[in-house]
């Protein structure tokens, strides 16, 4: 059997998550391409839960559970120990959610970001704030509806754009990525082993309770977000250099939205918005990856 | 990391709170109200059921066939959407 992605399985069966969920997955593929040799840290967020209770856990590496606003900078701290006892080979993870990153913990990571401290940090984005029941986050998109809000005051707000924010710290790298596509998830992930200072990935993970889908499709749902453009894979590199990961042709935006009961509710008209605001800014990251194409060039050369 | 936690004496055990013990110990397979059933001959030994397992359920046998682990598969039915060859159908549990 010639596997796609590595067939080692650090993190085990038998966790809480619920059925069908990106969160679950997303973790799979990452340790696969991290290995044991890695310490995480969490935030509160449903990993914390799906991981289990004491005295149990799932990931099979060392992890810590922090604070909801500091999963960054207590990955820092480890990588300052590990650094004090000269172990160079252990990968610091800071895992969390979309709300402990968009919004509570983006303090924390703009300081260890600032400091270029060398950890990797992933954001597994399902677009609400789940674990505590599907609240609003600056990373839900605009016309979902959660329970803070409902059908009639559906968000009114973007997506906060979280790699432009990364990258304009200026580190030296920041992806984004899928649970629909595992082997660019776990390639980024290497590059990011393979260099120093903050590495940040935000990978979109369906969750099906929280998204109103069925749990059959969450592989389905989250392809569909980057070939309707909804969720495109790019790279960032030294905070100013664009990369698309790959520039699929642009499916009907409906196709993605139909099958999300949070997305039920909308017109056409405001599918239409919706389907705006989403091209707007799928040409401002193509202008931006032409604009870097020189860059990519010459290091292609000096390879 | 073993399954089961196993202290033989009080010094064993770490100093502070710390989670030992593996969640294999979590049947989840009893979550489940559909469960995969794999069609042999339809399949391809493609392993993308496996790939996109979020429970770490299919294993791949000793020809490359997928064995679903009914002990923790949650019937999620994730494998039979993904499988090229809808050689996997969700049957009802009874
Ligand atoms: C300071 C603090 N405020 C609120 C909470 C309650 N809380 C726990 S998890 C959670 C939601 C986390 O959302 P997100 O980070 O998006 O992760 P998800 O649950 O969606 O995986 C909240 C609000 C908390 N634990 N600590
Ligand atoms: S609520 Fe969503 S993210 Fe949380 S465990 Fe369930 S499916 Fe996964
Ligand atoms: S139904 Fe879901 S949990 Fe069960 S084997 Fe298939 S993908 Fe895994
Ligand atoms: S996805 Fe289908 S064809 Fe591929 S290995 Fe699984 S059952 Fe066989
Ligand atoms: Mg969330």
């Amino acid at each position: 059997m010639k596997y796609t992605i590595p067939a080692q399985e650090v993190m085990c069966s038998g966790h809480k998550a619920c059925q069908g969920c990106g969160a679950a997955l997303a973790m799979r593929y990452a340790l696969k391409a991290l290995g044991p040799r890695t310490i995480m840290t969490f935030p509160a967020c449903c990993w914390s839960v799906i991981d289990g209770p004491f005295p149990y856990s799932a990931v099979g590496v060392p992890l810590f559970h922090t604070a909801f606003e500091t999963a960054a900078v207590v990955a820092s701290g480890i990588r300052a120990g590990l650094d004090a006892r000269g172990e160079k080979d252990v990968n610091v993870v800071a895992w969390a959610g979309d709300g402990g990153t968009f919004d509570i913990g983006i303090q924390a990571l703009s300081g260890t970001t600032e400091r270029n401290d060398n950890i990797i940090y992933v954001c597994y984005d399902n677009e609400a704030y789940m674990n505590t029941g599907v609240q609003r986050s600056s990373a839900t998109p605009w016309g979902a509806v959660t329970t803070t809000t409902p059908p009639r005051h559906f968000k009114k707000e973007r997506k906060k754009d979280m790699m432009a924010i990364l990258a304009a710290h200026s580190i030296p790298y920041t992806a984004s990525a899928s649970v629909a596509y595992p082997e660019d998830f776990i390639k980024k992930l290497n590059y990011a082993k393979s260099i120093e200072g903050t590495k940040f990935l935000h990978i979109l993970a369906t969750c099906p309770p929280g998204w109103r889908s069925a749990p059959e499709i969450a592989v389905q749902l989250a392809k569909l977000a980057v070939q309707t453009h909804a969720f495109p894979l790019y790279e960032i590199h030294e905070g100013r250099y664009f990369k698309m990961s790959m520039n699929p042709a642009k499916k009907p935006l409906t196709d993605y939205l139909k099958p999300q009961g949070r997305f039920r509710h909308l017109t056409e008209e405001q599918v239409a918005d919706m389907d705006r605001m989403i091209d707007e800014r799928y040409s401002y990251l193509l202008e931006q990856a032409e604009r870097s194409k020189p860059y990519f060039d010459a290091k292609k050369e000096t390879k | 990391m073993s399954d089961e936690i196993k202290w033989k004496k009080e010094s064993d055990m770490p100093l502070m709170a710390m989670s030992m013990g593996r969640m294999t110990v979590n049947k989840t397979g009893s979550w489940r109200n559909l469960r995969p059933v794999i069609e042999k001959e339809k399949c391809i030994k493609c392993g993308i059921c496996w790939k996109f397992c979020p429970d770490v359920s299919i294993r791949l046998d000793e020809e490359d066939y997928p064995v679903v682990d009914l002990e923790f598969c949650k019937g999620c039915g994730i494998c039979a959407v993904e499988c090229p060859k809808d050689a996997i159908t969700m049957i009802k549990e009874e």
